[in-house]
């Protein structure tokens, strides 16, 4: 047990931004993820399609492929980029700030497929019928339509975390393997197999990654069943 | 309150052409699956936006599409009772009470929550989930739900459509309750001729999208060719009787109104109450002098009023007993071989009658049908 906690400090590093990372892909994916499953299971636009495939996107392209998109559009150089550093001071490039929107892009679709699946189920017969009683539209997703797709929220919200903590080709590609800045457990796992004797924290870390893992699953169980509803990704 | 209604509205294949007007306590939409009733209330709840028309509730224009009027479901202040209650799953039977109530402006509000919840005898379900309520029983929630929204005006939509015989009867008695005890006008969409009769005050008979007749319910129900026709056999007269006397020896009840007085079993009614009588006109037989000899203790004497045969085998005789209106379905070979025409004294031998039980004071279990009690005459 001594062993397990006998981290290096790039280790802990490592550890610590990961969570954060995942923390803060999960928690600014979130809104614009319900905006947009909402669009998707409801709205009917022009285009909708052209969202839905930009949307799915990271899921299939290679990672190193997004990445390197990230890269042209969000670096110092990129047009989205320089737009941001030039008049909100926000960097992405060869930061952690830069890590969690790799991980948040890469994440996306997971979130968004959950909670469209659940927005898909929500009877909306019940809106029609809180209408009926007054509520406005607001209202209504307020008290009726949030708490129905609650469950799929946190499903989303759970692989979102997840699927950033495991990030890593999209992650590497864009802002690189700095300790302490932009080294994520992944690319610190990765950096012991490359140099001789880093099995031992190799293997450290990859344990970690394992009960960090366990952890947001059990939590999502209990969440789960604190909503009431049984947990449905699929 | 009044109720008026103007509207054309295409769905798909079907077109609706609805004019009707009424002011009753109770307003049923009666017709077949299929003839537009549910969309004529969505239109009236706000749930639909007509093509074209007005829709005008107690003086306030909720829909004018000449002048560009739609008024949102949420600010039409009209409870909605679904045929599939719709109670909201995550909140308790309380919590789905009070939401109606929560958007009612606190100076619109009327009733409360012990009066409603004792109303519809819902008191011990109120901190139960929907999912583990019987389907009567989330009936009377909904019911609940839409009056503490303090509406205006109340639709119900089949509300008994998807529940057996004993659950229906379960709830008929308050759906009474609500038609005698508060002061809201209710719509109420039905196709089963029995409910209506027992329910409503006013008809409106909707025939392939169309309103086929509109008037009190008395009228409309003795006009066998305006109800579907696999609800005719229970179309017929409904009169208001009083009950006047009693016979301990046979267990019989006196009922009496201006066509004359009837003697029932199985009812026991309080002397001066008013009871809901529906004479069925297949239940009827037309005899042209007094019958003698004869089980049915019925007879009620009266004149023809008039004749309706179409190209069935049947003919529908009206006959007016002392302003009343009786009607008898008898085979046209009958009609034929008395020489029935208006204006000839008759005898309406009536073999059957059958009355609600919750508009009685007191009954006595009858055996058979659980929607009415059904009293034999013979």
């Amino acid at each position: 047990m001594q062993w397990l906690l006998d981290l290096t400090p790039d280790e802990w590093n490592a550890v610590r931004l990961s969570i954060r990372v995942a923390t803060v892909a999960m928690v600014f994916s979130l809104p614009p993820g319900i905006l947009i499953a909402l669009l998707l299971a409801r709205g009917k636009f022009w285009g909708k399609s052209v969202l839905n495939g930009l949307v799915h996107l990271p899921l299939i392209l290679p990672p190193v492929v997004t990445g390197y998109l990230l890269l042209i559009t969000f670096g110092k150089r990129g047009p989205v980029g320089a737009f941001l550093d030039q008049y909100f001071g926000i960097v992405f490039s060869f930061r952690w700030t830069g890590a969690a929107l790799a991980c948040g892009v890469m994440a996306f679709p997971l979130m968004v497929r959950a909670i469209r699946l659940s927005v898909e189920a929500v009877d909306r017969r019940l809106e029609a019928a809180a209408g009926t009683l007054g509520a406005n539209p607001l209202w209504v997703f307020g008290t009726i339509t949030l708490p129905l797709i609650l469950p799929g929220i946190i499903a989303g919200m759970i692989l979102c975390f997840a699927k950033a903590m495991g990030e890593f080709g999209a992650t590497i590609t864009f802002v690189s393997n700095i300790p302490g800045e932009t080294q994520t457990l992944p690319s610190a796992i990765y950096t012991f197999t490359q140099v001789p004797g880093g099995d031992e924290g190799a293997l450290r870390l990859t344990i970690i990654s394992i009960i960090i893992a366990m952890a947001a699953l059990v939590a999502s169980e209990v969440l789960a069943r604190r909503v009431g509803k049984r947990l449905d990704v699929e | 309150m009044s109720l008026s209604v103007d509207i054309r509205h295409r769905l798909g294949a079907f077109s609706l052409d609805a004019v009707f007007e009424t002011g009753g306590r109770l307003t049923a939409l009666f017709g077949p699956s299929g003839s537009g009733k549910t969309s004529l209330v969505n239109l009236i709840g706000g749930l639909l936006r007509p093509d074209e028309g007005r829709i005008v509730a107690g003086g306030r224009v909720l829909v004018d599409t000449g002048t560009g009027v739609f008024v949102p479901k949420h600010k039409r202040r009209i409870g909605y009772v679904f045929q599939d209650a719709r109670l909201f799953p995550h909140m308790t039977v309380g919590q789905n009470l009070r939401y109606g109530r929560f958007f009612t402006p606190a100076s619109e509000r009327y009733g409360d929550m012990d009066g409603v919840v004792e109303l519809l005898g819902i008191g011990h379900l109120l901190d139960r989930k929907p999912g583990s309520l019987s389907g009567g029983e989330k009936q009377r929630v909904a019911i609940g739900r839409a009056l503490l929204a303090s509406p205006r005006l109340i639709l119900m939509d089949e509300p008994l459509a998807s529940l057996d015989e004993q659950r229906k009867a379960e709830i008929l008695p308050y759906i009474e309750r609500l038609r005698d005890e508060t002061k809201i006008p209710i719509v109420y969409v039905s196709h089963s001729a029995a409910e209506v009769a027992r329910l409503a005050t006013d008809i409106a008979v909707l025939d392939n999208g169309r309103v086929a007749a509109a008037g009190p319910t008395s009228e409309i129900l003795q006009r066998l060719d305006l109800l579907p026709a696999e609800e005719r056999s229970e179309g017929g007269a409904v009169l208001e009787m009083r009950a006047t006397g009693r016979d301990e020896t046979f267990g019989m009840t006196t009922l009496a109104s201006p066509a004359g007085e009837i003697h029932v079993a199985g009812l026991e009614a309080t002397p001066g109450s008013t009871v809901r009588v529906r004479i069925r006109a297949r239940d009827v037989i037309v005899a042209t002098e007094r019958p003698r000899g004869i089980s049915a203790l019925n007879i009620l004497p009266g004149r023809i009023a008039g004749i309706a045969s179409g190209n069935g085998h049947f003919a529908d005789v009206t006959i007016d007993c002392n302003g009343e209106a009786v009607s008898a379905r008898i085979t046209r070979q009958s009609a034929e071989m008395l020489g029935l025409a208006p204006g000839l004294p008759v005898f309406a031998v009536v073999k059957s009658v059958t009355f609600d039980r919750a508009n009685t004071a007191k009954t006595v279990p009858f055996a058979g049908d659980d929607r009415n009690a059904r009293g034999r005459v013979e």
